[in-house]
C-alpha cells in the first residue's frame, strides 16, 4: 500500500524536480551569459554556444551560481576542513543552530506565560495583547541592532543577544495559539470540572494545558523557522566570527556568491532539521492522540 | 400548582419498607432505610439531601423575564431514584444544575446535605453525568475515570484501583487501555458513568445520560443503571424525556412543566426495588406510565 503510494509519488515529483532544475541552469545561462562574455569568453565572438553554456556553469563569482556548483561547494567546505575549523560551513550551522534553540525555547516560556497571564485576567487580555501585536509589525532588522547595541553595553555578547533577537521572533506565535488553546475547553468540559471543584491550577494542568497542545505544535514549527530567520539576521550586523549570518555577509563582502549560496542552502536545511525535530516532539507528545 | 413533599415522605417511608420486606436483598441497607417504622414515624423527613425552597431562577431575556424556575418546593431523601421528566424547557435540566451549583437561583433557598450548593460542591458532593460523556480525548478510559480522584488528592495506586472496579462495574474490564474514540457512544457514556461514581459521590446526578442513544443500548444501560443503584442506594436524580425511562427506573418521578417552569406532580412508583425490563409489560407498570402521561398532559393545558 505504502510502497504503491510511493510509486504513485515518484512521478511527478521527480518531474516537478526536473522541470525547476533545467529552469534554474536556463535562468543560469541567461543571467550569467553578459559577465562571461565580456570577461571570460575570446573577444570578437569566436566562441561556440558550447563554450558559453559551459563557461556560465562554472565562473568564480556567477550572478547565479547553477546546482552542481553550489552542491560542490557544499560539499568542500563540508568535508575538506576539519569540525572546527572556521572554513567548515558546519561549524556554523551549529553556532546557528545553538543560537535559535536557545532563543526558541526562551520565546515558548515568554510566550507561554504571556498566553497564562492573557487567558486568566481580563485586564492583561486587554492590555497585553496590543502591545504583542505591535512589537511583530516592527521590522526585525531594525531591532535587531538597537538589541545587540543595548545588552553588548551591558557586557552581554556572544550567543545570548542573537537568542534574544530569535527569543522576539519566536514568542509571538506562542502567544497567540496558546491563548486560542488555552480557550479551547468547551463548557461542558469545564462544567465537569467545575463540578469536581478543581482549583485554577488544576484546570490548567489537568484540562486546559492539554487541549491547548494541538494548537501550541504548528505555531511552534512557524516559530522555530522565525525564530532561524531572527538568529541569522541577528549575525549580520554583529560582524560575528561565526555563524550562518556571519558566512553570509562575508560571501556578500568579497562577492563570493557561491559561499552565499552554500549558506542560504545549509540555512534551508537547518530549518527543515529544526521543524523535523519540533514534528518529532510532537509525535512523542501528540501522536497517539485523535479527536473522535 | 405546587405539591408540599412533606407530607409525602411518610407514606414513601412506610411503603419504602413494605417493598424491603417483600423482596429481600442480598446488598447491605443504606441505616435510613433500616430504621423500623417506628423511629421512621418520629422522624418523618428522614435526613433530606435536596431541599429546595421557593427556589426561582428567572433569566433576563431581551423583552421581558423567563421564569426557568418558579417557586420549586422539593425534598429529595438519600437513597432515592427521582426523575425529573417534562417537555423541553420545563426547566428539569435548570433544576439539576442548581443542585449542581452550575447555575445559581434568583430567589428562594437550595440545600444539598444542609448546605448551600456552591459548599456541598466544594465537598465534592457530586457526581454529574452529561448528556454528552465528556471523556477527555487525551486521556485512556481508565486515565479519565482516575481523573476526579487524583483531584481530591488519592495516590496513583488507590485512583488505579478504584478506577478498575468501577469500569469492572459498568461492564468495561479489559478496555482501561482504549482511548475514547475507540469507543462506542454507549461505552462512552458507561466510562463516563464509572468516572462519577468512583468518585463516591453522595448524589449522583444525571443529565438525559442516554438520550443520545439508540434504544437497545439505552434499554441495557437503564437495567444495569437500576442494578447499580438497588445495590448501593445511592442518592439519584435522574432527567429525562422518556416517560418509560422514568417510570423504569425511578421510586419518585417528578412531572414538570413549562412557562414558567414549575412542577406538576409528584408521583410515588409502586413498583418493587428489584426490577428488570420485563417490568415494562406488567400492568402496573402500565398504569404508572399512564398516570406521568397524564400529569405531563394536565402541565400541558
Amino acid at each position: 500500500m505504502s510502497q504503491n503510494r510511493f510509486q504513485q509519488h515518484l512521478v511527478p515529483v521527480a518531474t516537478l524536480l526536473a522541470v525547476g532544475l533545467v529552469l534554474w541552469y536556463l535562468l543560469a545561462i541567461w543571467l550569467n551569459a553578459a559577465g562571461v562574455i565580456e570577461r571570460v569568453l575570446a573577444p570578437q565572438g569566436a566562441w561556440s554556444w558550447q563554450e558559453l553554456v559551459a563557461a556560465t556553469f562554472s565562473m568564480q563569482r556567477p550572478v547565479l551560481p547553477v546546482p552542481h556548483q553550489i552542491a560542490l561547494d557544499l560539499w568542500t567546505s563540508i568535508f575538506d576542513a576539519p569540525l572546527d575549523s572556521p572554513r567548515n560551513l558546519l561549524l556554523h550551522a551549529w553556532v546557528t543552530a545553538g543560537a535559535t534553540l536557545t532563543g526558541f525555547l526562551m520565546g515558548l516560556v515568554l510566550g507561554g506565560l504571556l498566553a497564562v497571564c492573557i487567558v486568566h485576567s481580563r485586564t492583561l487580555d486587554r492590555a497585553l495583547m496590543p502591545w504583542i501585536v505591535a512589537s511583530q509589525s516592527v521590522p526585525v532588522l531594525a531591532i535587531a541592532p538597537i538589541v545587540l547595541i543595548i545588552l553588548g553595553s551591558l557586557g552581554i555578547t556572544g550567543m545570548l543577544p542573537k537568542a534574544t533577537i530569535a527569543m522576539y521572533l519566536c514568542f509571538f506565535p506562542v502567544t497567540v495559539a496558546m491563548v486560542q488553546g488555552l480557550r479551547a475547553p468547551q463548557r461542558l468540559e469545564m462544567e465537569l470540572i467545575h463540578t469536581y471543584s478543581a482549583s485554577r491550577i488544576q484546570t490548567f494542568f489537568v484540562l486546559r494545558l492539554p487541549s491547548s497542545l494541538p494548537f501550541l505544535f504548528p505555531s511552534l514549527r512557524v516559530a522555530i523557522a522565525a525564530g532561524l530567520a531572527g538568529t541569522i539576521v541577528a549575525e549580520l550586523p554583529t560582524g560575528a566570527q561565526a555563524g550562518l549570518g556571519a558566512r553570509l555577509l562575508t560571501g556578500s563582502y568579497y562577492g563570493n556568491t557561491l559561499q552565499i549560496w552554500s549558506a542560504l542552502i545549509m540555512a534551508a536545511l537547518l530549518g527543515v532539521v529544526l521543524t523535523a525535530l519540533v514534528a518529532a516532539v510532537e509525535y512523542l507528545i501528540v501522536g497517539r492522540r485523535r479527536q473522535a | 400548582m405546587k405539591f408540599a413533599i412533606g407530607v409525602l415522605n411518610l407514606n414513601h417511608l412506610v411503603k419504602k419498607l413494605t417493598v424491603q420486606d417483600a423482596f429481600p436483598m442480598n446488598a447491605p441497607h443504606p441505616t435510613e432505610l433500616q430504621a423500623s417504622p417506628h423511629s421512621a414515624l418520629e422522624t418523618p423527613v428522614a435526613r433530606p439531601a435536596v431541599v429546595a425552597r421557593k427556589a426561582s431562577v428567572i433569566y433576563q431575556a431581551a423583552d421581558r423575564p423567563v421564569h426557568a424556575l418558579s417557586e420549586i418546593d422539593f425534598t429529595i431523601n438519600r437513597g432515592e431514584f427521582v426523575s425529573l421528566i417534562g417537555p423541553s424547557g420545563c426547566g428539569k435540566t435548570t433544576l439539576l444544575r442548581v443542585i449542581a451549583d452550575l447555575e445559581p437561583i434568583t430567589s428562594g433557598e437550595v440545600l444539598v446535605n444542609g448546605m448551600t450548593p456552591s459548599d456541598a460542591r466544594e465537598r465534592r458532593a457530586y457526581g454529574y453525568v452529561f448528556q454528552a460523556p465528556a471523556l477527555f480525548p487525551w486521556r485512556t478510559v481508565l486515565a479519565n475515570v482516575m481523573l476526579p480522584l487524583q483531584l481530591i488528592g488519592r495516590s496513583k495506586a488507590e485512583c488505579e484501583a478504584i478506577a478498575r472496579e468501577q469500569l469492572g462495574r459498568v461492564g468495561l474490564a479489559g478496555f482501561e487501555k482504549k482511548y475514547p474514540w475507540q469507543l462506542s457512544g454507549g461505552m462512552q457514556q458507561r466510562v463516563s458513568i464509572a468516572r462519577a461514581l468512583g468518585f463516591e459521590p453522595k448524589i449522583l446526578m444525571m443529565d438525559e445520560p442516554f438520550g443520545a442513544l439508540d434504544e437497545i443500548t439505552r434499554d441495557k444501560l437503564n437495567e444495569q443503571l437500576q442494578q447499580l443503584w438497588l445495590r448501593e442506594r445511592r442518592t439519584v436524580v435522574f432527567v429525562t424525556h422518556s416517560i418509560a425511562e422514568a417510570v423504569y427506573l425511578s421510586t419518585r418521578i417528578v412531572v414538570m412543566s413549562p412557562r414558567p417552569g414549575r412542577i406538576v406532580k409528584v408521583i410515588e412508583s409502586p413498583l418493587p426495588f428489584e426490577r428488570d425490563l420485563s417490568i415494562r409489560d406488567t400492568p402496573e407498570f402500565t398504569r404508572l406510565a399512564q398516570e406521568v402521561r397524564e400529569a405531563l398532559a394536565e402541565g400541558h393545558q
